[in-house]
């Protein structure tokens, strides 16, 4: 397999300007003779179907959502990037770029981390332009927020819903195109299967969720936006549904999956209550500036909070991260708490939660300060846990909530297999490591909005398989693979549930592959997982039919999947002995315990192979070259 | 706390339904409403029974998805929250609880508690929007808006669109629905443009879908998870009035651009 | 085309109703004034209809007005709550509960509606065409006139009279409390600062019609007005 990044020549700000020219183009009347196949509708699957659409191109969008609106992207609550330095305050294309890849412990392909910062800027604009309510100072201009890791206020907001307002934008606009008839839209329609004709991604097989009926969707090329897939560790700040089928699928027909192994883990979460836990929930980071984190020193103390003295609490961000304290990054704060909580000194149900206290500040600022700065946030801790964080401190627990890995992709957006385009958190390419607060709204739509709609032409114009028919005997083919297998899944009927399966994967990846992974974790998971997949496959009970509204089977499907990327996830995991962004191998730390990247072995991106069932996945590497930016170590104490 | 739930069970639109008691015990005050009907749903899969269809995706209030009248309250008795927000402590230990689906002609029952709410997209096609294109818009400074109309438009932009307030009207009527994305694009310099088209098209959109008319109770307000204001009706069938004034342009919004 | 929609739409069914009930209600207002005569000599009530009837023309052109007004009322409401029953085929289990925080006058416009429809009838055949008790109805004061003074009184010295008068008064006042305040979402004149007092409007207006109108039944059956006939 050929890894080529395809990035253009030249100096690196101007590497867009020459891409953009060298593209090839495709002729507006030709266009509408181009059928696109868009899965997904967050942020980057309905901006990339609005704008083909408007590009005159014939446009499918498939979503599992009962409207397009839903994606998961409606519930990013911080704000978008953009280099606009509206702010006057030192920001440009170049700072968000650099402030991007250190984020990312330099571990993102530089030519794709610039043009992103580059095309920030039209984001905004776009998104004013559809009528996106941003946050506006009393002139009338739009106002910023700051963020972490970037010294500039570059944020920009829609109160605590950017994602939801941004993502009705791009709605919006798909919307206006469904109206036209130049978007066929499909609701409630789960994609299972990648359609390969002669190398080329040509096609995908769906199963409609309410009639159950499998079919089979040609197209000139195919564009997953489907997201992350926080959820194989079943405990997730994602929706529900967000599932790894679509990009899984594509793996296993040829497409390549890059750094697995870089998942983001919040520090700030409403702890877990008990077994019957779904979801979890994200409280704003920005708590961290007020609240102080701490546990009892003593395992267990059976004291009501208010009469634990001072010198029987450890503050052990302030004690550990003295310069940066409660502000210590994601990474660092979140595998802090775990620390705690694994020497048996974390509070609240199931001992998984450590203290965020306000206490001090109401003491130092009042309570009407600090409502006036939390009071949302607050209510909403209030209406979860039924706790009052003015009269006693919140619990707090990290938690899985962005995956930077995904599908490898090339400059273009396009992998390995031409036509197919990977756009947004599905694919690897942006943030490396680690992503920067703010970062993946603008990633999703610059995605959608600024570059699929270029790349996308060039493979048209200097591409000229044609597009098979759906009697194709690979579509006949991919039909009867997937109808065979639902058929297996409902006829297993064994004793398991598949939630309690998912929930029993997800356990082995929190504790082997979680906050912190080592080799001997790693080597466990990757003997339990195939157990528990085995078990799956022999003991699973799916009711219920399948041409039918059938949930059951929607989820069966999607944990099945989950068992088998979770061992690709271990395995990179397993590979990558370095320590770097969200990626934490204990055996690569500083001395004093922070993360130790090995840039000399590890500066690559891990992209893995499918091949075959029973055989291990072949690795290749894609050396990151960094032409412009000199790598250095994060410190934050 | 042990509570029994009694909840609609219906194979499809044309089946008959009814309701299933559910008693269930060792619920922790914890639980969402959603992790409750899980758990129902956990035990009739253990027992090789069809679980419960009820929509539901991001349990977090933004998605939109959960729908499900709880009690005869759309969203369940908590006020300012979607189903999946609800928690159990909201209950009284013993309680009988009936959960029923959405009820309007332009929201068909597909399974369960899961309903159809294309009517609300179908809608939004017909002119919930700005109509331009990407690319070639000017710098978002450009054009200042004042923080009094940014916030106005928010409050209306913040709708969800899960579709409680047709749920609980007495007359199935969408016009909360309606009136925030009018509200919010009238608002605002950029939607004014084509702001008698699209109310026009809107709410010939809307008639289409079988909806009931609103007689002003407010139920939709008193029961919408983002609390967004019956207020904005009025400025609704204001634009309406004033757009039928001024007669529908030549070209209607969809086909602009 | 266009306003053919509008006549369509559950919009401008609303905007008539609002646009009608409106008319609907001055005439009420103008009504209760000219009642309230009653409370002084017989001379005033019976010079004031002497006058109205003079009129000929006026009188017309007003209840030719008024009937198309109630007639527009009336159909309109008809094609709304027949939408609206269709809307929702399937009704809930509880479906009084279900309906968060609507006040009971707006829920049950139609029922006040239909029973101040059967009063309003029986007003003008009492009273206008005089069928109800005609014994009370061709009577002439000293001066010739068209003696109303004394029809109105003899009329509400019936208790049953009297008592349904009121009751369809309370009726009218509580349609009007929904219908007031509706009014104005109706036709587009709202902002969330003028919500409050448009809902003290309605709550003040209904209740004067109700008082306004009440009284006088009340006060001749407890003998408040008493003349010797």
């Amino acid at each position: 397999m050929i890894l080529d990044a395809k990035a253009p020549t030249g100096p690196l700000s101007q590497k867009w300007d020459k891409a953009k020219f060298d593209l090839k183009l495709v002729n507006p009347a030709n266009k509408r003779k181009y059928k696109v196949l868009v899965v997904g509708t967050g942020l980057a699957g309905a901006s990339a179907a609005a704008t083909l659409a408007e590009l005159g191109y014939e446009v499918s969008a498939f979503c599992f959502q009962d409207s397009p609106r839903r994606a998961h992207s409606i519930a990013a609550q911080g704000g978008i990037n953009a280099a606009k330095n509206y702010q006057n305050d030192g920001d440009s294309i170049q700072r968000l770029f650099y402030d991007t890849i250190k984020g990312g412990d330099f571990r993102a392909r530089e030519a794709n981390v610039y043009r992103l910062a580059q095309v920030s800027v039209n984001i905004i604009d776009q998104c004013v332009a559809q009528g996106v309510p941003f946050a506006r100072e009393y002139g009338g201009l739009l106002a910023n927020r700051s963020f972490g890791g970037a010294q500039v206020s570059r944020t920009f907001y829609a109160r605590g819903q950017t994602g939801q307002q941004l993502l009705l934008g791009a709605y919006s606009a798909l919307s206006r195109q469904i109206g036209k008839g130049t978007v066929k839209m499909y609701p409630r329609t789960e994609m299972l299967d990648l359609v390969v004709v002669d190398g080329h991604a040509k096609g995908i097989i769906t199963r409609n969720l309410v009639t159950g009926k499998i079919e089979a969707h040609n197209g000139d090329a195919v564009i997953l936006a489907t997201g992350g897939y926080s959820n194989v560790y079943y405990l997730s700040t994602n929706a529900q549904g967000c599932n790894v089928t679509a990009i899984w699928r594509a793996y296993k027909k040829g497409a390549a999956m890059a750094n697995p192994c870089y998942t983001q883990i919040h520090p700030t979460c409403i702890p877990v209550t008990g077994d019957h836990q779904s979801k979890l929930t994200l409280m704003s980071e920005s708590l961290r500036n007020d609240g102080r984190v701490w546990v009892p020193k003593k395992p267990a103390d059976p004291r009501p909070i208010s009469e634990i003295p001072e010198d029987e609490r450890d503050y052990f961000l302030e004690r550990k991260y003295p310069s940066f304290g409660n502000l210590a990054p994601r990474d660092i704060s979140s595998r802090s708490a775990k620390e705690a909580c694994d020497a048996g000194l974390g509070v609240g149900p199931g001992g998984r939660g450590v203290y965020l206290d306000f206490a001090d500040s109401i003491k130092r600022l009042g309570e009407d300060k600090i409502r006036e700065r939390y009071g949302n946030l607050f209510q909403m801790y209030e209406k979860i846990t039924g706790e009052n964080a003015y009269k006693q401190p919140m619990r707090i627990y990290p938690a899985l909530h962005y995956t930077m890995g995904g599908l490898w992709v090339d400059y273009n957006l396009m992998s390995n297999l031409p036509g197919l385009f990977v756009l947004g958190e599905a694919n690897f390419s942006d943030h490396g490591a680690n992503r920067l607060g703010a970062s993946a709204l603008m990633q999703g739509l610059a995605d959608g909005y600024f570059v699929i709609p270029y790349t996308i032409g060039n493979y048209f114009a200097t591409d000229k398989s044609k597009r098979p028919a759906t009697d194709h005997a690979e579509f006949k083919k991919a039909l009867a693979e997937i109808e065979a297998r639902t058929k297996q899944l409902l006829s297993i009927k064994g004793k398991r549930t598949p939630t309690s399966l998912h929930h029993q994967l997800g356990k082995v990846m929190w504790d082997k592959c979680g906050m912190g992974r080592n080799d001997a974790g790693l080597r466990e998971a990757l003997a339990e997982i195939p157990n528990i997949r085995e078990e799956f496959w022999k003991n699973v009970n799916v009711t219920g039919e399948s041409a039918d509204f059938n949930q059951a089977l929607e989820r069966a499907g999607r944990v099945a999947d989950f068992l088998e990327f979770g061992e690709l996830l271990v395995r990179d995991a397993l590979h990558r002995t370095e320590s770097c962004g969200g990626h934490f191998r204990e055996e690569s730390q500083t001395p004093d315990g922070e993360a130790l990247r090995d840039d000399a072995n590890f500066s690559y991106v891990a992209a893995w192979e499918y091949k075959g069932d029973n055989a291990t996945p072949e690795l290749h590497k894609e050396p990151l070259v960094y032409e412009e930016v000199k790598m250095s170590t994060r410190s934050y104490k | 706390m042990k509570i029994t739930l009694r909840i609609w069970r219906q194979k499809n639109a044309s089946a008959p339904g009814g309701f299933d008691e559910f008693p269930m015990d060792h619920i922790s005050e914890d639980m969402s409403f959603l992790e409750v009907l899980d758990q129902v749903n956990e035990k009739l899969i253990t027992d090789g029974k069809e679980p419960v269809a009820f929509d539901h995706d991001c349990r977090e209030g933004i998605c939109g998805t959960c729908s499900m009248m709880i009690d005869g309250t759309a969203h369940g008795p908590d006020k300012g929250v979607t189903a999946c927000q609800t928690h159990m402590r909201t209950f009284a230990d013993n309680s009988i609880i009936t959960v029923e689906p959405w009820r309007a002609k332009a929201f068909p029952l597909i399974k369960d508690l899961v309903v159809d709410r294309s009517a609300f997209d179908r809608i939004i096609q017909a002119g919930g929007f700005v109509s331009v294109n990407t690319g070639g818009t000017p710098d978002a400074n450009a054009i200042p808006i004042s923080k009094v109309d940014a916030d106005a438009a928010m409050d209306a932009a913040a709708c969800i669109g899960c579709g409680a307030c047709v749920a609980a009207c007495k007359n199935g009527s969408p016009m909360l629905f309606v009136s925030a994305k009018v509200g919010q694009l009238a608002r605002l310099p950029q939607g004014k443009t084509e702001r008698y088209a699209r109310v026009l098209n809107m709410v010939e959109a809307m008639e289409k879908e079988g909806f009931g008319s609103c007689t002003n109770t407010n139920s939709c307000e008193a029961v919408c998870p983002k609390e967004i204001s019956a207020s904005f009706i009025g400025a609704l069938n204001r634009e309406y009035f004033i757009a039928t004034l001024k007669g529908k342009p030549v070209e209607s919004a969809a086909g602009g651009g | 085309m266009l306003l053919l929609n509008f006549f369509r739409s559950s919009i401008g069914l609303k905007i008539i109703m609002a646009l009608t009930g409106l008319a609907l209600f001055g005439f009420t207002v103008g009504h209760m004034v000219g009642n309230l005569q009653i409370f002084l000599p017989k001379e005033h009530i019976n010079a004031y209809a002497a006058f109205l009837q003079s009129q000929k023309e006026l009188l017309w052109g007003v209840r030719i007005g008024l009937l198309v007004m109630v007639v527009l009322h009336i159909w309109a409401a008809i094609k709304l709550t027949a939408m609206n029953a269709a809307a929702r085929p399937v009704g809930y289990n509880d479906p009084g509960k279900s309906a968060t925080k609507a006040t009971l006058a707006s829920r049950t416009m139609i029922v006040s509606g239909v029973i101040v429809l059967i009063f309003i009838i029986f007003h003008i055949l009492h009273f206008t065409v005089g069928s109800v008790q005609p014994q009370f109805y061709g009577l002439h004061d000293e001066a010739g006139r068209h003696d109303v003074y004394r029809m109105v009184i003899e009329g509400f010295r019936n208790p049953f009279i009297s008592g349904f008068y009121v009751i369809s008064v309370v009726l009218l006042g509580f349609h009007l409390s929904h219908g007031l305040s509706s009014m104005f979402r109706s036709v587009g004149l709202t902002s969330p600062a003028w919500r409050k007092p448009q809902e003290l409007f309605a709550a003040a207006f209904s209740g004067i019609i109700v008082v306004g109108m009440a009284i006088v039944p009340i006060a001749i059956v407890i003998r408040l007005i008493n003349p010797t006939f």
